[in-house]
C-alpha cells in the first residue's frame, strides 16, 4: 500500500456511517452568500423583489476563478444584504422567501456523447458547480487546464478523513452509479487514460459497490470512455484525503511546493463533485443542494440532502436539537471545520457538516512548555517543523521564519492534535503565513 | 446559549507531557525495586531523598526565585530524582543526593528557563558533579554486605576477580548503581515506551549497536560491555531525553552513534571505567548543531 509521510489516527467516530442520506425539509428562508468558492464572489442578476423558481439562476460568475448561484427555493427575493458567513465574516447574500411549493425550472439533460469537452465544461460552469470536500475550488477551472499541463490521471477522492464526516461515504453507496458516471465525464473531458478510485480501507462497503460497478464496466467496455480504471484502497490515516497527500498515495507523485495537481499531470476531484458533475449533464440540475452530516449532541444525528442557503438552526432543529450541553458547534469536520457563533449562517457549497461538540469532546487545554518530542515533526505530512515555527512566531522572530517555509503548511491539524504539550502550533503557523506575507 | 470560538483542531490527543513523564516513571519502576531488593532499603531512601529533593528545589526555584508557575505536577521534576538515584552507589549518603539534585535542577534546568529549555540532561548532570565531588563515595560499590567493584571496573583496574556470568548481567546480580544493574526489567520497560510510542527506536538502537561493533576492534566481548555499566540504562531512557536530544529523525541516528562512539571511546580509553553518563553530556551539547544540519525535506520541494 503507497502512503505518503507523516499523518495521524485519529478515533474514528464515523457513527452516522449507516444512516441513509434523508432529504431535509424547504428552508423558510434561504440565505446564499454570493461568496461560497474560491475566488471572487458572484454578481447577483435578480433584485430585491423578484420571484425566481428552484434552479434558476441567480448570481453569475464575475471571472474565471467564480462560480454562479442558483436559487435553492422557489419564492421571492426579500432583501440582498450583508449577512454572517459560516466562515466568521459577513459576506452579501440573497436572502430568498421560501412559498414553500418547489417550482422548478425546467431541467434539460443532455447526451454527453454528443457534447465537445469544453461544452460540456460549459455546462459545468453554468451550473455553478465547486469542490465539494470543503476547499470549493471551481470544478470549471479544474477541468479546463492549460494546453501545456497533459493530465494523465484523475483521481476520484473518497477518502472521507475527518473524523465524524459520512456524508461523501452514504454517497459512495446511494449514488454510486450517479458518482461514477460523473467520474467518467471527468475523464471524459481530460481525455485521460487513467482514473482511480480512492477510498480509505475503513470503508470496505463502498469499495465493493465500486468493484462491482468497475467489473461491470470491463465486461461491456464502452468505446467511448477511455477506461483505465483502478480502485486504490489506501490506509486510513488523517488527511488522507488532503489532495497532495492523496496524489502521493496513489500515483508516488509529489505536486511541487505552491504548486498545482495539473503540475504533475493529475486533478483530483471529490464523490460529491462528481455526483454534481453527473446532474448538472445527464440531468441539468444546477447546484443547489448538497448532503451533510449532522452528528456529535444531536438528538436525530444523520446525513441530510439539504438545500444551500439553509439556516444551521433549522437544519439542528430538525435534528431534534441537542442532547447535552453544547460548547461548540463546528461547521465542517473537527480537525479543520470552523466553529460558529450563531446558528443563523447558512448551509454552504463547501460545508461537508455539522458537529456538536460538548465541553469534554472538545476539551481546551492550557499550552505548556514545549518538550521537543518531536511528535508534531514525525506526524507533519508536509515535513515542516511546527515547534521551531510556533516558538519563533511566539518571539516575534518573523525573518527567521522564513527558512522554515511556513507556506508549505496545509493547515491539517496534524501537529496540533497530536502535540502532548497543548502547543497552539496551527494557530501560530497560520500567523506565520500572515507575518511572511507582509 | 454560550459557545465557544476557536480555531481548528477541535478535538486533540489525550497524550500530555504529564502523561508521558507518567509513562517513564512507570516504566522504570521494576529496576528500582530490583535495585531496593538487591541492594537494601538504603537504595530506597536514596531513590526517595533523591525525587523528593528534586521536586522541592523545582518548587523553591519556580515559587521564589523565578516567579514563574509552579509546574511541578508535570512529573518533570520527579523523573529527573529518579533517574538520577538509578545512576548513583546504592550506599551514598542522603545529603550528597541532595546536593546532585540541586545541580539537576537548579543549575541545569531551572537557570536554563524549566523545562523544555535546558542543554544537558539534568539527571546525567547531577551524576557527573557528585561523581567530581565524591569520587570514592561514588565508586563505592556494596552487593549482598561485601564491597566489591563492578564488571566494567574489573575490567578497566584488571582486578584478579572472577567477571560475572552473562545470567548474572542480565538479570541484574552484580554490584552497580540501584537502578541500572537489571538490564532485564529496563529493557521489559523500555519495550513498554517503544509500545506506547514515547520512545522511537533511532537512538537506543544506534547507540546499543555502535557499542557492539565498536567494541570488537578493541578487543572487548560485546555481549558483555552491552550488559554491564549504565548503557542500557543510558541508551533506552538518557539519551532518549526528549529536550536534550535532536529532534530529526537523521539527527537521532547520529546522536545515537556519537554516544555510542564515545562510550566506548571512554571505556576503552579514559580513566573512568564507565563512559555512558559523559558521552550522553558530550553529545548533548551538539544538538543544536545536530538539528541545524538534519532537516527534513519539505513535501513538493528538493533539499
Amino acid at each position: 500500500m503507497n502512503k505518503f509521510k507523516g499523518g495521524i489516527q485519529i478515533p474514528e467516530r464515523k457513527h452516522t456511517k449507516n444512516i441513509p442520506i434523508e432529504e431535509m425539509p424547504l428552508p423558510q428562508q434561504a440565505v446564499v452568500p454570493l461568496s461560497q468558492h474560491t475566488g471572487l464572489p458572484a454578481k447577483p442578476v435578480v433584485k430585491t423583489g423578484d420571484f425566481v423558481k428552484t434552479g434558476q439562476l441567480i448570481a453569475e460568475a464575475t471571472a474565471f476563478i467564480s462560480a454562479t448561484l442558483h436559487s435553492p427555493v422557489s419564492g421571492k427575493i426579500t432583501a440582498i444584504e450583508s449577512r454572517l458567513h459560516p466562515c466568521g465574516y459577513n459576506f452579501d447574500s440573497i436572502i430568498i422567501e421560501s412559498d414553500n411549493k418547489d417550482e422548478t425550472v425546467e431541467f434539460k439533460g443532455k447526451n454527453p456523447d454528443k457534447l465537445f469537452p469544453n461544452e460540456i465544461v460549459e455546462i459545468i460552469k453554468n451550473a455553478g458547480i465547486v469542490g465539494l470536500g470543503g476547499a470549493a475550488f471551481p470544478t470549471h477551472v479544474k477541468l479546463s487546464p492549460p494546453k501545456e499541463k497533459k493530465i494523465d490521471s484523475v483521481i476520484l477522492n473518497g477518502c472521507e478523513c475527518e473524523p465524524y464526516l459520512t456524508c461523501d461515504y452514504r454517497v459512495m453507496l446511494e449514488e454510486t452509479e450517479k458518482v461514477f458516471s460523473g467520474f467518467n465525464l471527468v475523464m471524459k473531458i481530460l481525455n485521460t487514460e487513467n482514473g482511480y478510485i480512492a477510498i480509505e480501507d475503513n470503508k470496505p462497503e463502498a469499495i465493493e459497490k465500486m468493484n462491482v460497478i468497475v467489473k461491470e464496466m470491463k465486461q461491456h467496455p464502452n468505446p467511448a470512455l477511455p477506461a483505465k480504471l483502478k480502485i486504490v484502497k489506501l490506509k486510513t490515516k488523517y488527511p488522507q484525503g488532503a489532495e497532495k497527500q492523496l496524489i502521493k498515495a496513489v500515483l508516488k507523485r509529489e505536486v511541487p511546493s505552491s504548486g498545482l495537481p495539473m503540475d504533475v499531470g493529475c486533478i483530483v476531484h471529490n464523490v460529491q463533485t462528481a455526483k454534481a458533475i453527473h446532474q448538472a449533464i445527464y440531468e441539468g440540475q444546477p447546484l443547489y443542494e448538497r448532503i451533510i452530516t449532522v452528528d456529535g449532541n444531536v438528538k436525530r444525528p444523520g446525513n441530510l440532502k439539504v438545500r444551500i442557503g439553509t439556516p444551521l438552526s433549522q437544519v439542528l432543529d430538525y435534528c431534534g436539537g441537542f442532547t447535552d450541553d453544547v460548547k461548540k458547534i463546528i461547521a465542517g469536520g473537527p480537525m479543520m471545520g470552523i466553529t460558529q457563533f450563531s446558528l443563523d449562517v447558512p448551509v454552504v457549497k463547501g460545508m461537508s457538516g455539522i458537529v456538536a461538540l460538548t465541553e469534554k469532546e472538545s476539551k481546551h487545554y492550557e499550552p505548556t512548555n514545549c518538550i521537543r518530542c518531536g511528535k508534531c515533526i514525525d506526524v507533519c505530512p508536509t515535513g515542516l517543523v511546527p515547534t521551531l515555527i510556533s516558538r519563533l512566531v511566539e518571539k516575534k522572530r518573523y525573518e527567521e521564519l522564513k527558512n522554515y517555509n511556513p507556506l508549505d503548511c496545509i493547515e491539517c491539524g496534524c501537529c496540533a492534535y497530536e502535540c502532548p504539550a497543548k502547543i497552539h502550533l496551527v494557530q501560530n503557523i497560520k500567523l506565520a503565513k500572515v507575518m511572511i506575507q507582509k | 446559549m454560550k459557545v465557544t470560538i476557536s480555531p481548528a483542531p477541535h478535538i486533540k490527543s489525550q497524550q500530555t507531557t504529564k502523561k508521558i513523564m507518567l509513562s517513564v516513571f512507570s516504566a522504570l519502576l521494576p529496576t528500582g525495586l530490583w535495585g531496593i531488593y538487591k541492594f537494601g532499603i538504603h537504595a530506597g531512601y536514596v531513590i526517595l531523598t533523591s525525587i523528593a529533593s528534586c521536586v522541592l528545589f523545582e518548587y523553591i526555584s519556580q515559587k521564589f526565585i523565578f516567579k514563574t508557575k509552579v509546574k511541578i505536577s508535570d512529573g518533570s521534576a520527579a523523573l529527573t530524582g529518579l533517574l538520577m538515584a538509578y545512576c548513583l552507589p546504592p550506599n551514598i549518603s542522603l545529603w550528597q543526593v541532595c546536593i546532585g539534585s540541586f545541580f539537576a535542577i537548579f543549575i541545569t534546568k531551572e537557570c536554563f528557563g524549566g523545562i523544555g529549555f535546558n542543554i544537558f540532561n539534568p539527571a546525567l548532570v547531577g551524576r557527573a558533579v557528585l561523581l567530581a565531588s565524591f569520587p570514592s563515595a561514588m565508586t563505592k560499590w556494596q552487593i549482598d554486605g561485601i564491597t566489591s567493584a563492578t564488571p566494567l571496573g574489573i575490567l578497566k583496574e584488571k582486578l584478579t576477580g572472577s567477571l560475572p556470568s552473562y545470567t548474572d548481567l542480565f538479570i541484574g546480580n552484580i554490584p552497580g548503581s540501584i537502578g541500572e544493574v537489571s538490564k532485564i526489567l529496563l529493557i521489559l520497560g523500555a519495550l513498554y515506551l517503544f509500545r506506547r510510542k514515547i520512545i522511537s527506536w533511532h537512538i537506543p538502537i544506534t547507540y546499543i549497536l555502535t557499542v557492539a561493533v565498536l567494541s570488537i576492534p578493541f578487543k572487548q566481548d560485546p555481549i558483555f560491555q552491552l550488559l554491564s555499566g549504565g548503557l542500557i540504562l543510558g541508551a533506552f531512557f538518557m539519551a532518549t531525553d526528549y529536550v536534550t536530544s535532536p529532534l530529526f529523525v537523521k539527527g537521532k541516528i547520529i546522536f545515537g552513534f556519537g554516544c555510542g562512539l564515545l562510550t566506548v571511546l571512554i571505556r576503552n580509553l579514559g580513566s573512568y571505567p564507565e563512559g555512558v553518563c559523559y558521552s550522553i553530556l558530550i553529545m548533548n551539547i551538539l544538538v543544536p548543531l545536530i538539528d541545524r544540519c538534519t532537516k527534513p525535506r519539505i513535501f513538493g520541494r528538493k533539499r
